[in-house]
């Protein structure tokens, strides 16, 4: 079995679906390390090479990445049938939940302690976005080269307020070009 | 309708510059959704991003709380398809020729590159979020408490949702 390439085990599109939702269901603040868990660990639809190969596409790709990665594994085991519901599991369940929760916004977010509750967690969320970019900060590779890149697009995002799809063309532009020319100085 | 219409022109453009995910398109939703066509105000934009970090999914359910709030369930649907839609096709069409560019030099070129600006995009969407909370003092305070938590230790962040909501309640943030 080492080594052998295998062929992907049937897989039903129930399954997909289910295993889709269960994923969804289970994240709190991002999914990723939970989708791992399930599709390497769980279900082995997919070893850890090509679960690192498959994030590769949906992480270079714009878009909500396990999104892509849900149309990617469900495109695999169940063509294109399995490539819409994949994702549809993923997505339905924490859906239906959140506008539950927006009917309940709408009938009591205007009451004091609600809005006060909100405000908390809110704060709570501002500081997970902090320390979500502090460590992907710290996995940067030559920092040197690349900070001034996050510094430029905090800048001009968050304080001169300009439009995202211009910044970030032009910042793939030039950074794309740094790192090219990094990795051909390098011969890599 | 029109709202509808616009609702999805809007995220779907945005869908394409994504990189790093919905986290990292929460500046621009902000730009978009209360600085350009005032569908919200800045408070519901922080609320809205605080039940989505409440409840369990995906972080694009952000963009499915604030196309609720234009536009109700119609809305709210027509949001999650726009961001998620688009890409969805091209991955499907490009997964068959992924291997052939795995590893050549402007596709690692590229993934190096764009894990700087998502950083930065990431910092922006916190300090957003923050700000249009209205925090004082006790409230930045409490974000940094936070950030650095969450930095040093493995514990599993709807501590600090918890922790933020009876705070809130409390009345100290």
């Amino acid at each position: 079995m080492v080594g052998e390439k295998q062929a992907p085990p049937a897989v039903s599109l129930a399954a997909l679906f289910f295993g889709f939702s269960r994923i969804g269901l289970s994240g709190f603040g991002g999914v990723l390390p939970f989708a791992r868990h399930y599709l390497v660990d769980t279900s082995r639809w997919l070893t850890a090479e090509e679960f690192n190969q498959q994030l590769g596409l949906c992480q270079f790709l714009p878009g909500p990445n396990v999104v892509n990665l849900a149309v990617v594994v469900g495109r695999r085991y169940g063509g294109l049938a399995g490539a819409c519901l994949a994702p549809f599991g993923l997505l339905a369940g924490p859906v239906a939940i959140v506008l539950l929760l927006a009917l309940l916004y709408d009938a009591y977010g205007a009451l004091p302690q609600a809005q006060a509750m909100l405000r908390g967690i809110a704060a709570a969320g501002s500081g997970l976005l902090f320390a979500m970019a502090f460590r992907m900060a710290l996995a940067i590779k030559r920092k040197p080269f690349f900070l001034p890149f996050t510094a430029l697009v905090f800048v001009a995002v968050a304080l001169l307020r300009w439009p995202l799809p211009a910044v970030m063309l032009a910042g793939v532009a030039l950074s794309g070009a740094v790192a090219y020319g990094l990795l051909k100085k390098e011969g890599a | 309708m029109s709202t509808l219409l616009e609702l999805f022109g809007e995220f779907a453009l945005l869908s394409f510059v994504a990189f790093g995910g919905a986290t990292a398109l929460l500046p621009e939703l902000y730009r978009v959704v209360v600085d350009n066509h005032r569908w919200m105000d800045a408070t519901t934009f922080a609320h809205l991003y605080a039940i989505a970090q409440a409840a369990p999914g995906p972080n694009v359910l952000v963009v499915t709380l604030i196309g609720w709030q234009v536009a109700g369930l119609a809305g709210a649907l027509v949001a999650t398809l726009a961001m998620c839609l688009p890409m969805s096709v091209v991955v499907y069409l490009l997964f068959s020729h992924w291997d052939r560019f795995q590893g050549a030099r402007w596709q690692r070129a590229v993934q190096l590159g764009v894990a700087p600006l998502a950083v930065g995009l990431i910092f922006a969407g916190a300090t957003l979020v923050g700000q249009s909370a209205g925090l004082g003092w006790a409230g930045w305070g409490f974000v940094l408490a936070v950030a650095a938590f969450c930095t040093k230790t493995k514990y599993h962040p709807l501590w600090c949702i918890a922790a933020g909501a009876a705070l809130g309640l409390a009345g100290v943030v």
